[in-house]
């Protein structure tokens, strides 16, 4: 197989085609047919062709997209609001940065469809502040649009109005859960609280809020043009359409690539990314990112398929894929992802914000060479705690690539216990 | 209504729509633990204590923040929820002091019960504790960082009841601590010392700053005659801190306790309330005769004071010249009853009882001394602490004979009582301005209008045919808009009867922890109650405040008023 059987550029189509400064490009280039097409259908045939196309949401959690706009146009209160989530903080994900500069217009495109077909008059791109140049391409993109009637008041003649701005984050990894996001563009502390009520229903000022994440709505334009159906046929029977895919890690050809869903992974990795470097082997490959699961080698032939993956209780999250030769130190790699949420927290729910300084002890009793079983045990508890009993995806999940090592690489915790001690715990 | 069907650990319910699975499960007596939680705040979720299992839930769920949906199947004491329950406290425990013994809450802490009840001895993790400065700088409440569970409930009290915002949270993750903006001490930051933070405290992170030492010190001092005044509302608290029902009305066995305390004279606050309200009710009859500036403010709950002087200065020439009742007291205990018993003002103790913290700091406002030397009131107990003189003595409070208040200041009418209610104020002050004026007997004593819990409340009354529009506001965010009101010009009242804490004094900092709007209600009826039980229920007939005058005071407003019992005020803006 070649790169051209794997890779399926969609999304990914205008990517270095096009100038993404230019609103003319995109238009040459079949931009904003889509909506055209969308102005001419109500709301409810929108959703429902999101709804036959089968899109799952693609920031990591899934959801069915056109669930989620069905919810948010039936839901009441007024006025309603769109939210782009272009926070992008999961360490080994880029892809939502290239959707941005590369092809701005086709975001815009997609959010302002949803808009219409919940009939949404206000909208944010929530760009994470490190962002600059996609904040920068955005705002810029956004005024175009403006300028040339896709934007504002009485869109293409349809009597539809909807702007939307950029709003930038400060770069706190815990305002990509939407809630932290929302509060934070009312101007309050980015943390986390309960659901539900989700924000399709209680969102941003209490109101019905749609979120999604920058990729989900760059598939809108696509599902609204070749049809749910046709769009449907791409992909798996539980798995649709195209992911985007950011390869890193120990890996000869690192990037963004675009595929169809139901590839595997090993294919990805010696396919797309060449392999690792020097041919050395693959120690654990981690998927989705930092919160992400990590897997042996020998599972790398399981597919970008949520039915597949979920039965063994995993799943591609985001799109991250990184590759971990067999040169790493698997602990030191756990303690770099337990810091890098410590330092993330926002602190609100007890499980993870003292969870996670404990955890660092634990795993430092481990790499010291001190450790105990009971140390294991109550490592085990805590992590489960977290998962179990954490208010949001932060700290439910940033235990999850210890966990999986725990199933899969238990021996590199057991080898470095220290004591026969036991006290049963 | 509508209800939902459900099943809580096996058993068949009907619950209302809406309600949450904690409160559910309260219907069929399952207690499920909980810190944050607090029925009169908005669900903040985040001490996850209370979670429980819901059967098809990928997660286990906050049981505080679940509405109950039909057909669920809720499990409260499954191995995973113990085991959860039971790691989340052993972690709260690791970034905690676990000092309990030597704890001002021990035995009345959250923390300690459910660690208890849910049987957790020790932590199973390294304590992180980084040990803070406790801040002592307030003279009413004492924050200490080592005890704090960040739970948020004093956050909530602060922002969204009192409206002023100096708690919240700063930094992030594991350093995430409670405090005022930029880590400022509290009595550099525009604090009221309402107290309202620590009474909702569930551990020991708040609370007010004891001074129960000094009153022993005082006590076992031969040359000190103590004297001690209790105000309305501890009457009406004081039997929670010893299993009573809340709203027993337990004057008698609080006379008896103080007594029985070693305290020399026991005389009541009320007193001074029906003095308050003679003062204040002719200083309102004096600015509506000769146009004064109106509408007129009360100025006996000290953390409204506090508010006004720090928020709205501008505003002061509409805040009474009166004494609060506690330093009206203070004032003639030192400047009249000394002399009266052949003592120098230095040789009198004056002790307090209040539900209130911020009556600390107003007993240590310069002014508030008469001999320019001695505080009126040396030493300000709140309820909390008197229960814990009474523990320290072994005073088994519930077998106290009921016993009077000393002469002469023991007297008081049933208007000088229900000061201690939101509204109490107002309704006293029309009871005798409504007679002063018009020279008729009121036929009906009860100013409905001005009771109950609601924020702000109107009534008028006809004078001889002047109508005066009166006003009531509780808590400062709804006092906060009051004087909105009056600096927009819209506030077309006579005279508002602000008090800082909710429910009134009742509701006060210094009541007894854990105070809910349905605990409120209660403390409210009893004073009603008290109030209805007297024989003389306007101020202006209480004959030991007329005797007063004609052996001393002469009139009101009089010279010798306006020494004693009437203050200035600054402006004291943060």
């Amino acid at each position: 197989m070649s790169n051209k059987e794997i890779t399926k550029n969609m999304l990914t189509a205008r990517f270095d085609v096009i100038n993404p400064d230019s609103i003319d490009e995109y238009i040459s280039h079949n931009g904003y047919t889509a909506l055209k097409k969308a102005m001419s259908k109500t709301g409810e045939e929108i959703i429902s062709e999101v709804k036959i196309a089968g899109l799952k949401g693609r920031g990591g959690a899934g959801f069915p997209t056109g669930l989620k706009m069905e919810a948010v146009s039936q839901a009441d209160g007024s006025p309603k609001y769109i939210i782009c989530n272009a926070d992008e903080g999961e360490p080994g994900n880029f892809k939502d940065r290239y959707l941005m500069e590369k092809d701005p217009h086709q975001l815009i495109e997609g959010i302002i469809i949803c808009a219409f077909a919940a009939n949404i008059n206000n909208g944010y791109i929530f760009i994470r502040g490190e962002y600059i140049n996609a904040i920068n391409i955005m705002e810029k993109a956004l005024e175009q649009a403006r300028v040339n009637g896709y934007l504002g008041d009485n869109i293409l003649d349809s009597g539809f109005n909807f702007d939307m701005e950029v709003y930038s984050g400060a770069g706190s990894y815990v305002c990509g859960e939407e809630f932290a996001l929302l509060v934070t563009i009312e101007g309050k502390q980015g943390r986390a609280t309960y659901k539900p009520p989700f924000p399709t229903t209680v969102g941003l000022y209490n109101k019905p809020t749609q979120i999604n994440n920058v990729e989900t709505f760059c598939n809108i334009p696509h599902i609204l043009n070749m049809g749910g159906k046709e769009f449907s046929k791409i992909g798996t029977d539980s798995s649709k359409g195209t992911k985007l895919v950011c390869l890193s890690g120990n890996i000869v050809n690192p990037g963004l690539y675009e595929v169809e869903l139901g590839v595997s992974i090993r294919d990805i990795i010696e396919k797309l990314g060449k392999g690792v470097p020097n041919k050395r082997a693959i120690k654990m490959v981690q998927l989705g990112g930092a919160s992400g699961p990590v897997i042996p080698e020998n599972m790398l032939d399981i597919k970008l398929d949520s039915k597949e993956m979920s039965k063994l209780n995993l799943n591609y999250g985001s799109g991250a894929i990184i590759v971990m030769d067999d040169r790493i130190d698997v602990l030191d790699i756990l303690k770099r992802i337990i810091e890098f949420f410590h330092h993330e927290s926002c602190g609100k729910c007890t499980p993870c914000r003292e969870g996670l300084t404990q955890m660092l002890i634990l795993l430092d009793r481990f790499t010291d060479g001190i450790a105990t079983n009971d140390d294991l045990a109550i490592l085990e508890i805590l992590m489960e705690t977290m998962n179990q009993s954490s208010i949001c995806g932060l700290g439910q999940a940033a235990p999850t690539a210890t966990q999986k090592v725990l199933e899969y690489f238990r021996e590199e915790f057991t080898n470095k216990i220290n004591s026969t001690d036991s006290i049963v715990v | 209504m509508n209800m939902v069907n459900i099943k809580i650990n096996n058993r068949d319910i009907k619950v209302a729509k809406g309600t949450s699975i904690l409160n559910a499960a309260k219907e069929v007596g399952i207690t499920i633990p909980n810190l944050c939680y607090h029925p009169d705040q908005e669900v903040k979720a985040n001490c996850r204590v209370c979670v429980v299992e819901v059967e098809g839930a990928r997660t286990l769920q906050a049981s505080c923040a679940t509405e109950v949906k039909e057909g669920m199947v809720i499990r409260t004491n499954t191995q995973k929820v113990r085991q959860s329950r039971k790691v989340v406290i052993e972690l709260l425990l690791a970034n905690h002091d676990m000092d309990c013994i030597s704890c001002k809450k021990n035995n009345q802490c959250g923390l300690q019960e459910i660690a208890a009840n849910i049987g957790v001895r020790e932590s199973r993790f390294e304590n992180v504790l980084v040990k803070q400065e406790i801040d002592t700088s307030s003279p009413s409440i004492e924050r200490n960082p080592n005890k704090c569970i960040r739970c948020g409930r004093c956050i909530q009290m602060c922002n969204d009841v009192q409206g002023l915002a100096i708690l919240d949270y700063v930094g992030r993750g594991g350093s995430v601590d409670v405090k005022p903006a930029f880590g400022m001490y509290l009595n550099s930051a525009a604090c009221v010392a309402c107290g309202q933070c620590s009474v909702v405290c569930p551990v020991a992170a708040i609370t007010e700053k004891e001074d129960i030492e000094q009153v022993w010190e005082a006590i076992n001092n031969p040359n000190k005659t103590v004297v001690v005044q209790t105000a309305p509302a501890v009457r009406v608290s004081l039997g929670e801190e010893f299993g009573l029902e809340p709203g027993k009305i337990v004057t008698g066995k609080l006379v008896a306790s103080l007594r029985a305390l070693g305290f020399d004279k026991i005389f009541d606050t009320d007193f001074t309330a029906d003095l308050t309200i003679i003062e204040e009710g002719h200083e309102l009859l004096q600015r509506l005769k000769e146009g004064g500036t109106l509408p007129l403010l009360t100025s006996c709950s000290p953390g409204w004071v506090n508010f006004i002087e720090q928020y709205y200065p501008e505003l002061l020439p509409h805040l009474s010249s009166c004494k609060s009742p506690q330093q009206m007291f203070g004032a003639l205990a030192k400047g009249y009853y000394a002399e009266k018993i052949g003592k120098k003002p230095k040789d009198i103790y004056s002790v307090s009882i209040m539900p209130c913290t911020a009556k600390k700091f107003e007993a240590k406002r310069e002014e508030m001394s008469v001999d320019g030397e001695n505080l009126d009131v040396d030493v300000v107990l709140t309820t909390r602490e008197l229960a814990k003189m009474l523990r320290q003595a072994g005073i088994d409070f519930n077998k106290l004979p009921e016993e009077e208040y000393d002469a002469p200041f023991g007297l008081a009418s049933g208007a000088g009582v229900i000061f201690g209610a939101t509204g109490g104020v107002m309704e006293a002050a029309l009871r005798t301005v409504y007679e002063v004026v018009t020279g008729k007997t009121l036929e009906n004593l009860d100013f409905m209008a001005v009771r109950g819990l609601e924020g702000i409340k109107e009534a008028q009354v006809d004078l001889d045919g002047t109508i005066v529009k009166v006003a009531v506001a509780h808590s400062l965010s709804k006092a906060r808009q009051v004087m909105e009101l009056i600096k927009e010009g819209k506030a077309d009242y006579s005279f508002i009867e602000i008090m800082c804490c909710p429910g009134g004094c009742i509701g006060g900092g210094g009541q007894p922890f854990g105070g809910t709007d349905e605990l409120r209600i209660k403390r409210i009826n009893a004073i009603y109650e008290a109030d209805k039980g007297l024989p003389i229920r306007k101020s202006h007939e209480n004959p030991a405040v007329n005797k007063l005058y004609e052996d001393f005071l002469i009139k009101p407003l009089g010279e010798k008023s306006h020494h004693l019992l009437h203050t200035t005020y600054m402006n004291r803006k943060k």
